[in-house]
């Protein structure tokens, strides 16, 4: 796997077929760095199990999440041509133009994501509407010939595959002697459908069934933006004059917005398009749904810490949009983490924890002995027991197994609580703890968030909400904790639905206390005569409007804020103070960085100011290939001959101009070019 | 009304074809006088030219068809290479009689081959005695094949030796079709527009078998009133007025108005008409979508349009390089100074440029930039720092895919990358107001 190109660009490597082999060879490095007593194997499977858990859901997010898009698709295209078959004679069809349906698909600038999209999409298609799917790209049709032999190859193969497998070769090479215009493909399209009609379905019933007599063909057009404006016009002209003979229907899959449309068509290409909008959901929200899934929730033992997801959020939001390649960080991070920390092993779900920490080994046990987190809570210890943690392995594995549920118990309670907070804060103006849950997680993994000023803020804006706003909010509260699978909170939704009483209860004292009061003030001022005594009693009057005139309902208001401190107080504590913290959480944010942010630029210019570097890299790139054969690949010492050859390469992408000598005054590029001389 | 007269076909046939093509009687007659007799040879070419939709290619059919003149129609947009046209035309001949059906591929890869296979199919189905007709719709995309292909066209009756005549329909005149080397000049003929008359004729010879002409013949034309303006395509007419006479029916079906009503029923399609050519005929909402909101009753303001979906979202750096790109297309390099260093001085903008930059840039449209350009203004820009990471480049890379920039002259390995910035103004004041960006204070034609 190799290239001889000199060009600049990426190159890209499809994997070769053995999967399997690779997959023991991560095992292998999994197990080859660190030495046996750490659990490397267990650590491995766990990563393994784990991760499948998570890609099963975040593919069941993803199905969820299109569903509607895909529902709304196909009714469209099962109605698109309804009357192919039935050949009405009314005269409104028969006056009317046969445009061809269009479906103009939106589906956000996250073009990586979009491949998901087509794929589940051609899945839903060929299960319920028809077998004829044709996928197309941009850089497959430079021409339109092209295009109508790329549409032809895959209309044909797609019947092909139906059938048994041996039939396919002849097939193939006949297919290169059919001519690529639309009349070989109307003659396939009427060759198949009347095919399906006369066989009787012995084999076929349960294909044939789910589509009709005659099923559209379906012509996806991957990336709209990027295909030239005279190969869609061409298209689109030929297939029109045809439409009474194929039924086609086409999608445009669109990145920006639905009026490159009108800028790549001119009207009289549009006039034969009968389009319709389809949008899919945002990126935005399909990241939240995903957070709120994968993270803010107690099924995966695995979390991450504030730096990190702090880290993965931004290159969503600054850089790409795409969902993908957040949970492939995701991923990465699950992958170091379990690579990285030998006590990972104990990251598991709670039925596990107990027979894993009572078989680790003493060499983990001092592992733990080191975790900063458990240091912290040593020394908090009276001493006696301190000495036992120390020196006695059974009775750490029993307080760690206990801190560990501890953990376990914390996390669940922190969710709950985090999204009873979060009702609160999202509706407050200004949004001071952000609009996102994902904001105010971040804000409390990283510290105490009592302590922010924003937090202080938002109790301020909590505290003049009106009533009506307040009796949903803990509504909705009682709803989260009612549901949530923490055992603690019987007590908090009971006092919470004693609030929600007290406010009902108001309702009838209050107005005619309100009155009251007004009144008897309104008599004082009117009794007094005296100018003294009426500044006085007006001084007076409004000193007890500051401090003293709180109604009933805001006393209560006051209560429920205060109720709410408190549980924040209680249960969301950062988790960088719980002990042993550092099983569960991945904190290493420098590590992520340095593999999702490569800065190529930078990196280039410190390879080519040090000589010794850019050999390297370059005997690492002409080694690639090779195996690795253990020892002497490790080795600082250079083959001569890549030497050779690497002193050669430099001088002649110098003498294209491609690189050049940094002028310095330790010409280092020159002086290994040119030995000494 | 001059009646078709011609002593070669009989009168009927040429009755029949007169009420088939209304309005291009002397067109028809004029052809007909060039055809000749069935055996007599014709004109070798002949050229026909006229707007979208004047009936240049129904006329043909038309014509053809109903006199029964042996003849081969070639749509030439779809038979985009010389090898499929050539094969398409051998083809279509020795189908022409079912009997001799043959199924034998025809391989004719040049003209040479085209001439001899052209030769024999002539001879296997025994047209040496009727003139042949090869009509080539589109004709305009033959100058994009081999440059043989239109000159040997031309003059195919010389280099077959047989009675063919080419007839050529196009868009656009003969003076854009002749080579510089030179070729035989065609026949030449012109199909002027339907006149409003016209299509008022045409359209209102299809009623609907429900209602009765002049009915039908009043709703085409309050039609044409609200819609000869912006349209006289034919189909496009053709295709609305079906969309829409539910609509006008719609008090006469109710019983409100009876059919001579035609003051009640024109107040009731004109507004209805008019949104028709906001949105249907701009393909703003497509006519499926339209005639379920008649069937609904519903407002066509319910539903949004293509162009209503403008807004883009893109992600934080995205957008600060898109802007980035949008500064550089749109100044001058020299303006860089100026706008982006602390301490640039005041420089005064009459003196400061030369002449030819005193014209509006974003008259001229954007200029491209190289990468370093489009990187320095971006980190002079954006507030807090940004690392030239991967994502970073590889967000130029998919902005380029978006169409949002374009890339000049990628063939050169050694300079860096140039690119043009190709949205609008309004676009990238939509996007920089979304990340607070003032970018019209960057901008030197807004100086």
């Amino acid at each position: 796997m190799s290239t001889c190109s000199v060009s600049k660009g990426c190159f890209v490597f499809k994997p070769s077929t053995k999967k399997r082999r690779l997959s023991e060879k991560t095992d292998h490095y999994f197990r080859s760095t660190s030495n046996d007593s750490e659990d490397t194997v267990l650590r491995f499977i766990t990563c393994q199990s784990l991760w499948s858990q998570i890609k099963s859901e975040t593919e069941q997010i993803q199905e969820d999440m299109n569903k509607q898009l895909l529902d709304n698709l196909v009714s469209f295209l099962s109605r698109s041509h309804s009357d192919f078959q039935e050949k009405t004679t009314e005269w409104t069809s028969r006056m009317k133009f046969r445009e061809i349906p269009t479906a103009a698909l939106v589906l956000g600038v996250n073009v990586t994501d979009h491949d998901l999209t087509f794929r589940g999409l051609s899945d839903v298609l060929q299960n319920n509407i028809t077998p004829y799917v044709a996928l197309l790209e941009a850089k497959d049709c430079p021409g339109i010939k092209n295009l109508m032999q790329k549409l032809m190859g895959q209309l044909m193969n797609c019947d092909i595959d139906v059938d048994s497998l041996e039939d396919e070769d002849c097939v193939q090479v006949s297919q290169n002697k059919i001519r690529c215009s639309m009349p070989s493909l109307i003659s396939w399209y009427e060759s198949v459908t009347k095919k399906t009609d006369s066989e009787t379905p012995s084999e076929k019933r349960n294909s044939s069934s789910r589509h009709w007599q005659s099923p559209p063909v379906v012509v996806v057009f991957k990336d709209m933006e990027s295909f030239t404006t005279k190969v869609l016009q061409d298209f689109i002209v030929i297939s029109s004059q045809h439409i009474h003979e194929l039924p086609l229907v086409l999608i445009f899959g669109i990145a920006t917005s639905p009026m490159i449309i009108h800028r790549l068509l001119p009207h009289s290409v549009s006039s034969l398009l009968c389009i319709e909008l389809f949008q899919s959901l945002s990126c935005k929200e399909h990241l939240s749904t995903i957070i709120d899934k994968l993270l803010l929730t107690s099924h995966f033992p695995f979390k991450l810490g504030e730096k990190v997801l702090q880290v993965l959020i931004n290159i969503f939001l600054y850089h790409d949009f795409s969902v993908q390649n957040f949970i492939k960080g995701f991923q990465l991070c699950i992958v170091e983490h379990f690579y990285s920390q030998p006590l990972s092993v104990l990251c598991c779900h709670l039925v596990d924890i107990k027979k894993r920490v009572y078989s680790l080994s003493h060499d983990q046990c001092e592992n733990i002995r080191r975790l900063p987190s458990f240091r912290r809570y040593v020394e908090k210890q009276e001493s006696g027991k301190q000495i036992e943690l120390l020196t006695n392995d059974s009775f750490l594995k029993e307080e760690t197994e206990k801190l560990l549920e501890d953990l376990h118990v914390y996390h669940e309670n922190y969710v709950s609580i985090l999204r009873c907070l979060h009702v609160f804060t999202s509706s407050l103006p200004k949004y001071p703890l952000g609009k996102q849950i994902r904001e105010l997680h971040c804000a409390c993994l990283e510290n105490q968030v009592w302590e922010t000023n924003e937090y202080e803020s938002s109790l301020q804006l909590a505290r003049m909400l009106n009533k009506t706003d307040l009796v949903t909010m803990l509504q909705q509260c009682v709803e989260i904790l009612v549901s949530s699978s923490g055992k603690e909170f019987d007590k908090t939704v009971k006092h919470l639905k004693e609030f929600l009483t007290q406010f009902q209860n108001l309702e009838a004292s209050e107005a005619s206390q309100e009155q009251d009061v007004s009144v008897s003030s309104q008599k004082e001022l009117q009794k007094k005569t005296d100018l003294y005594h009426l500044q006085k009693t007006l001084l007076e009057l409004k000193e007890s409007r500051r401090s003293k005139k709180l109604t009933k309902f805001e006393m209560l208001r006051f209560e429920v804020v205060d109720y709410i401190d408190r549980l924040v107080r209680k249960y969301l504590v950062p988790a960088g103070d719980r002990t042993l913290h550092e099983i569960v959480y991945f904190n290493a944010a420098t590590v992520l960085r340095g593999h999702l942010n490569a800065a190529p630029r930078t990196a280039l210019h410190t390879a080519l100011n040090n000589p010794h570097w850019y050999l390297k890299a370059f005997s690492t790139v002409v080694t690639a290939a090779e195996e690795p054969n253990g020892d002497a690949a490790s080795s600082d010492q250079v083959d001569d001959i890549i030497h050779a050859r690497f002193i050669r390469a430099v001088s002649e992408l110098e003498l294209l101009g491609f690189i050049k000598p940094s002028k310095q005054k330790t010409d280092h590029v020159a002086r290994l070019t040119w030995g000494g001389c | 009304m001059p009646n078709l007269d011609h002593p070669a076909y009989p009168a009927d046939d040429l009755f029949h074809l007169e009420s088939l093509v209304p309005c291009r009687e002397s067109q028809v007659s004029m052809l007909l006088s060039i055809f000749g007799e069935r055996q007599q040879f014709s004109f070798p070419s002949i050229f026909i030219y006229g707007h979208t939709s004047s009936g240049k290619t129904y006329v043909m059919q038309t014509l053809l068809t109903t006199l029964q003149l042996p003849h081969v129609f070639v749509n030439c947009v779809e038979y985009f290479t010389s090898r499929l046209l050539l094969e398409e035309i051998l083809i279509q001949l020795q189908n022409r009689s079912p009997g001799t059906e043959q199924t034998s591929p025809v391989h004719c890869d040049t003209l040479n081959d085209f001439v001899r296979l052209f030769k024999q199919a002539v001879a296997s189905q025994k047209l040496q005695d009727e003139t042949l007709y090869i009509v080539l719709d589109r004709a305009e995309q033959l100058r994009e094949m081999e440059a043989n292909i239109l000159p040997a066209f031309l003059r195919l009756q010389e280099l077959t030796d047989r009675n063919v005549t080419v007839v050529l329909l196009s868009e656009i005149v003969w003076e854009l079709f002749r080579p510089n080397i030179g070729c035989f000049e065609p026949f030449t003929m012109y199909f002027p527009d339907y006149s409003i008359g016209h299509l008022q004729k045409i359209l209102s010879q299809n009623h609907p078998p429900e209602y009765s002409a002049d009915f039908y013949a009043a709703y085409i034309n309050i039609l044409l009133g609200v819609f000869y303006m912006v349209c006289r395509d034919l189909k496009e007419l053709q295709h609305l007025a079906a969309l829409n006479f539910a609509k006008y029916c719609e008090p006469v079906v109710r019983g409100e108005a009876n059919e001579r009503d035609t003051r009640k029923l024109w107040k009731n399609i004109e507004p209805h008409l008019k949104k028709a050519m906001q949105t249907v005929y701009l393909r703003e909402i497509s006519s499926s979508q339209w005639e379920r909101l008649q069937h609904d009753g519903g407002e066509p303001g319910q539903l949004k349009g293509l162009s209503a979906h403008t807004h883009v979202e893109l992600p934080y750096y995205s957008k600060f390089l898109l802007i980035a790109a949008y500064i550089a297309s749109y100044n001058p390099v020299r303006t860089d100074k100026r706008f982006f260093l602390k301490h640039h001085g005041k420089i005064r903008k009459t003196n400061f440029m030369k002449k030819h930059e005193k014209t509006s840039n974003h008259l001229l449209g954007p200029k491209p930039f190289p990468l370093d350009r489009l990187l320095a203004i971006l980190y002079s820009i954006v507030d807090n720092r940004v690392v030239p990471t991967a994502n970073i480049f590889s967000q130029i890379t998919s902005l380029v895919t978006l169409q949002l920039l374009s890339m000049v002259g990628q063939n050169d390995q050694l300079d860096g990358p140039r690119y043009k910035c190709t949205v609008s103004l309004d676009f990238i004041r939509a996007i920089a107001r979304t990340v607070n960006f003032d970018i019209i204070k960057y901008l030197y034609d807004f100086l």
